[in-house]
């Protein structure tokens, strides 16, 4: 074995040692002061100019990142130390494990004060849970829906999407452009909740309706607005379709499951 | 004195306003009570702290108050802004704490209590976060083994602890909803065993 393939093999091991030692620091949450990140990075700049190969050079990189999170740690533990919440941990446990469990209990109502939470049945509630009663369909049906629901995950085409019906065989910008039009109407020039526009009596309607205005967003004939503190999503029609070569795209699932089309359904009914 | 018409509808419009607010925290409308900032600011308006305000005046001669739990925990901003404001979590809670005796009235059993003062104390004093192993081996000294597991889990199903998938536990939304952690700690470490004589 010639020296320099000894040095690789050595310095594989080291980087690996590396990362495993932050590992267990970040996991075990222990003194992240326990390792010395000088020498540790002299260790990773000693063997860097031996890699060549992508996969080494993807260990080397991910054995800076440990090191960088164990920096954060250091970082956050020295701030944790400086907040006038810091005690010493070992005069803390002591103290939990020498008192007695009702003194304990009776220090910590000191200082709890437990929420207060109201639960009652009103009359309205009442009147929503009896209607979804009505319209629940009875067990054996819809175990036989979640049968339906539990196939194989797989990508569908277009063929497959006529073939269920869910799309008419009219050409697709066709439909596009229909449902554009519709979007432009129904929004009038001001962004609409995406639900309200997908949304339609039957789940099959709603899938069909999500699938196309994906590919409206897709094309630049609509904008998507995500509100991810309100969790909302909203859809902004364009009069003319608008180029996005120099925006960078980006992909945002969107869940249409039947329990979703049917809360948004009985929102809709209330 | 004749009142202002002016100052008799802004009266109605608030007392409206603190009527609605007070469904909105004292009934759960999601799995976690309490209600965000931004949800109080739609239903209510933008005026919403104001109309809390007057909510904890009102609380406050019931010995309860509205808690406020910023993203920011660590560092709770003084003079909060809108945006903080928004992001934060608003409660009802007891402002007054309770004394030994009227712990069956929130449904705890002492030896539960202390179990869960335990294991909250330990996570805090182990920086925030502590290994499930080591509070159960803290636990296990006062607790019988078979009700260690049962109260953890009771603990993380209630929130006051969170675990994540290496078994390493936090202290979850509840605890910092409803126990003050400084006074907590404090209090602990000035503990005697006996209960000091009240004056």
């Amino acid at each position: 074995m010639t020296a320099a393939k000894r040095q690789g093999i050595l310095g594989r091991e080291e980087l690996v040692k590396i990362i495993e030692t932050c590992q267990s620091i970040e996991n075990k949450g222990l003194n992240p002061f326990l390792i010395n990140v000088d020498d540790l990075v002299s260790v990773i700049r000693q063997y860097f100019p031996n890699w060549s190969d992508p996969e080494e050079l993807c260990l080397d990189a991910e054995a800076l990142n440990k090191i960088a999170t164990v920096i954060k740690m250091q970082s956050e533990w020295i701030k944790q130390r400086a907040t006038s919440l810091y005690r010493d941990p070992f005069l803390v446990e002591e103290k939990l494990r020498s008192l007695p469990i009702e003194r304990i209990a009776e220090i910590f109502m000191e200082a709890w004060h437990p929420l207060v939470e109201l639960e009652q049945i009103t009359m309205g509630s009442l009147e929503a849970a009896l209607r979804y009663w009505s319209e629940l369909a009875p067990l054996d049906e819809r175990w036989q829906r979640e049968n339906l629901l539990m196939a194989e995950i797989s990508p569908t085409s277009r063929e497959e999407l006529i073939r269920q019906g869910i799309l008419l065989s009219e050409t697709f910008t066709e439909e596009l452009e229909k449902l554009w039009n519709e979007l432009k109407t129904v929004a009038k020039n001001q962004k609409i909740k995406y639900w309200d526009f997908i949304g339609s009596k039957t789940y099959q309607e709603t899938v069909r309706r999500a699938y196309l205005t994906s590919f409206l967003i897709t094309y630049g004939y609509a904008a998507l607005e995500i509100n991810p503190l309100e969790e909302e999503i909203f859809l902004q029609p364009f009069e003319k379709p608008v180029l996005k070569e120099n925006t960078p795209s980006f992909s945002f699932p969107i869940s249409i499951s039947f329990e979703e089309w049917n809360r948004w359904r009985q929102t809709r009914e209330r | 004195m004749a009142t202002n018409p002016g100052t008799l509808r802004r009266k109605a419009v608030y007392s409206l306003k603190i009527k609605r607010a007070v469904q909105l925290l004292f009934y759960r409308r999601h799995w976690e009570p309490g209600v965000k900032g931004w949800e109080l600011r739609r239903r209510i308006g933008s005026d919403y702290p104001r109309v809390i305000n007057l909510l904890n005046d009102y609380l406050d001669r019931l010995g309860l108050m509205v808690k406020t739990v910023f993203e920011e925990e660590a560092n709770p901003p003084e003079n909060p802004t809108l945006d903080q404001l928004d992001k934060a979590r608003f409660y009802v809670a007891l402002k007054e704490t309770q004394s030994a005796g009227e712990q069956k009235l929130v449904g705890w059993r002492i030896d539960d209590l202390a179990g869960l003062a335990v294991s909250i104390g330990y996570v805090i004093s182990q920086g925030g976060k502590a290994s499930r192993k080591d509070v159960e081996d803290i636990l296990r000294e006062k607790l019988p083994g078979w009700r260690i597991d049962l109260n953890l889990n009771r603990y993380l199903r209630a929130g006051y602890l969170v675990e994540d998938e290496n078994g390493q536990l936090f202290i979850g939304w509840r605890t910092r909803a409803e126990v003050d952690q400084r006074k907590f700690v404090d209090l602990l470490l000035g503990a005697s065993e006996s209960k000091p004589q009240e004056e």
